[in-house]
Formats: structure tokens, C-alpha cells, sequence
């Protein structure tokens, strides 16, 4: 019996599971028939019980190996490692949560203000086309006048041009462009855009607009109110007067509507930004 | 043979069902897993033996569960849960190691 002693485990007491067997037997020398019948039915009894532990027992130990071998990588991780982890997830929520409330917020402001964007928009987009017409880069079209200076003895002077568009400008213009004969680029028919820093020069019987040469007859098309503007033109001592002095004439003609399609070519600005 | 049955088919409705343990059980399913273990060897070798009972079986399987699994509630209650618990699973290692032993002798007689 020295092999019992090394195991701790039951049968702790094998004396009287000896009588237990010993009795047993007794009995079933005596009664073979009831004695069967009882132990086939402890058996049954004691054999479901058993098999359901043993069950539970595999039921246990897979579940057990599963969730031991789900993440091996944590589970060799060091302490201080798994802290680092920890504090990165934790950082990482945050972050997270703050995207979260900010985007919920922005689509709080678009949601509410969609419409007020849509009309801001159209504001946006009609104030450009204005200013876009004024600075000339853009083509307008609206009533308006045609001036044809055409030079009697001496050619038209640069100072002649200046003061009509001053005057033009003075009686409300919007947009001008004044065209020469020949020299002008494709497609603008000799046009040039006039806009607030373009210069008139003296160049040899013609005239330099914007570097562009033009030669006489020059007609200036002008949009904006043509009562006004003819007025002002016809003044006594004014632009026409003047000219006429000179031995050239200028013919004010009124066709309605008319186009200013040259376009005013404008570079980067190197100094100026805007203020916001 | 309808304990290896039991034994199998608990192991695959573990595979089939993929259950999560229970945050609460979580330290006392180890510890109850080797607990059973340990009396399933011992009804092994009681078997070979010839002095298997199914009542003193069934019995000390619950109660070396139960036991293991107070001994580590008691363990963390008291703060040297780690402790205890490696305590459990040396002795009850001791007492499988010392069951198949006797198996070993029963079956290779060696």
C-alpha cells in the first residue's frame, strides 16, 4: 500500500471503502436480483451525474484555453508596457471624442446654417461679378454710349482722351474700353479695357494705351446712364468743345445697348493683401 | 465510457458555442479547471484501483471545485489572491502528479 501513501488525492480511506466493497458483496450473494437493480439504477443516477461534470469540466476547460490564448501579444506584455498601452488608449479615446464633438458641432452649423450659406453664397458671387465688371476682367454689357473722336488738323491728344473718360467717369460710367484703328490684340477687335490705373500717351500721331499703339479714329464705348453722360460730355468748355477748338470732332452716337467685351489682364499683387 | 463521452461532447460545445468568461469568474475558472482535473485523475486511478464510487466521485469533484474556488475568493478578499492561488495550483499539481503515478504503475506497471 506504499503507492496510496504518494497520492494525496481520494480515496483517502481505503479500509472503508474496503468494507463497502466487502459488503457489497455479501449482499450479492444473498440477493442477486434486487441487488442488480439497485446498482443499475445508482448507476444510471451516479453516471448522469458524473457525465454532466465531466461535461462542464470540458465545457470549462475550452473556455478557459480560449480566453487564455485570445491575446498572447498582452499577455507576455510587460507591466509598465501594458500601462503605456493603457494611457495610449486612453489618450486615443480623448482625441476621439473631442473629433467627435467638434464634427457634431460643425454639423450642427451647416445643418442650421444652409440656407443662410446658400444666400451668402449669391451675395458672394454677385458682389465678384460687380467688381469683376469694375476692375475689368470681366465682359459687361448694358446701355450706353459710343464717342468716335476723329482728328481734324492736329492728331487727338492724350489729354483730350483723359478728360473725356474723367468726364464719363465724373457723369457715373461703369465700364469703358476704347478701340483705335489696327493694333490691337486678336479678338478685342483693337479694344483696350479702361480701368482705374490705365494711362493715355502721346506716341508719334497715335496714342499708347496700356502699351497697346492705337491710331486715330478712337472710339470710346461707355455703359452707363447716356443722358447723364452725354451732358456731361457737351458742356460748355468741355470734352467735345475742346476738341472741336483742336479741328477734330467727336460724334456722340446712342445705339441702345452696347458691349464692353475687352478684358483688363491683372497680375498677382506683390504688396497688397487682403485684410480679413 | 460515458464519461469520455461527456468529456468530449463538453469540449466541443465549448469549441461550438465560443463563450467569453465572465469578468467575475474570470480568476476562479483556472483554479476550478485544475481543481476538477484533479479529481478526474484521481477517479481514474481509483478505478484502476477497484475502488471507484460514483457518489465519492461526484462528490469530491464539487468539492474540490468548491474549495479551490474559495480558497482564491478568500485569497482576494484578504489581498494575497495571487499568492493562494499559486498555492492551489502547486498542491493540486502535486496531488495530479502523484495520481498519475499510480496510473503509470497500473497501466505500464513501472
Amino acid at each position: 500500500m506504499t503507492r496510496r501513501d504518494t497520492g494525496l488525492g481520494w480515496p483517502s480511506d481505503p479500509v472503508d471503502r474496503g468494507q463497502i466493497g466487502a459488503e457489497e458483496r455479501s449482499t450479492h450473494d444473498e440477493t442477486p436480483s434486487i441487488d442488480e437493480k439497485r446498482r443499475q439504477k445508482r448507476f444510471s443516477a451516479a453516471g448522469a451525474t458524473i457525465g454532466v461534470l465531466l461535461a462542464l469540466l470540458g465545457f470549462a476547460l475550452v473556455v478557459q484555453l480560449r480566453s487564455n490564448t485570445s491575446d498572447p501579444e498582452l499577455a507576455a506584455a510587460r507591466p509598465e508596457d501594458l500601462v503605456r498601452i493603457l494611457s495610449d488608449l486612453e489618450a486615443r479615446e480623448q482625441r476621439l471624442r473631442n473629433e467627435i464633438s467638434a464634427l457634431e458641432a460643425s454639423q450642427r452649423d451647416l445643418a442650421s446654417g444652409a440656407r443662410g450659406r446658400q444666400a451668402a453664397l449669391e451675395e458672394a458671387t454677385r458682389r465678384a461679378d460687380e467688381v469683376g465688371i469694375l476692375a475689368g476682367t470681366l465682359p459687361a454689357q448694358g446701355s450706353g454710349l459710343l464717342v468716335r473722336f476723329a482728328p481734324g488738323g492736329k492728331p487727338v491728344q492724350a489729354e483730350a482722351i483723359l478728360d473725356a473718360v474723367q468726364e464719363l467717369r465724373g457723369a457715373g460710367a461703369e465700364a469703358m474700353q476704347i478701340a483705335g484703328v489696327g493694333a490691337g490684340p486678336a479678338g478685342t477687335g483693337g479694344a483696350v479695357r479702361i480701368v482705374a490705373s490705365t494711362a493715355f500717351v502721346d506716341a508719334d500721331g497715335g496714342l499708347l494705351v496700356e502699351g497697346q499703339r492705337l491710331a486715330a479714329p478712337y472710339t470710346i464705348t461707355v455703359i452707363g446712364d447716356p443722358q447723364t453722360m452725354r451732358t456731361a460730355l457737351n458742356i460748355p468748355g468741355g470734352v467735345v468743345e475742346s476738341v472741336e477748338t483742336d479741328g477734330g470732332s467727336v460724334i456722340v452716337e446712342e445705339p441702345g445697348t452696347v458691349d464692353v467685351d475687352a478684358l483688363h489682364v491683372q497680375g498677382p499683387l506683390r504688396y497688397a493683401k487682403p485684410t480679413t | 465510457m460515458i464519461a469520455v463521452l461527456a468529456l468530449v461532447a463538453g469540449i466541443a460545445l465549448g469549441i461550438f458555442f465560443e463563450p467569453t468568461v465572465p469578468a467575475a469568474l474570470q480568476p476562479y475558472l483556472p483554479i476550478a479547471v485544475v481543481a476538477a482535473l484533479d479529481a478526474v485523475f484521481g477517479g481514474i486511478r481509483a478505478r484502476l484501483d477497484g475502488i471507484f464510487d460514483d457518489k465519492q466521485f461526484v462528490i469530491s469533484f464539487i468539492s474540490n471545485v468548491l474549495v479551490a474556488a474559495l480558497i482564491v475568493y478568500l485569497g482576494d478578499q484578504l489581498g494575497v489572491g495571487g499568492q493562494l492561488s499559486t498555492g492551489v495550483v502547486v498542491v493540486l499539481g502535486v496531488r495530479i502528479f502523484g495520481n498519475v503515478a499510480a496510473i503509470r504503475r497500473h497501466l505500464f506497471r513501472a
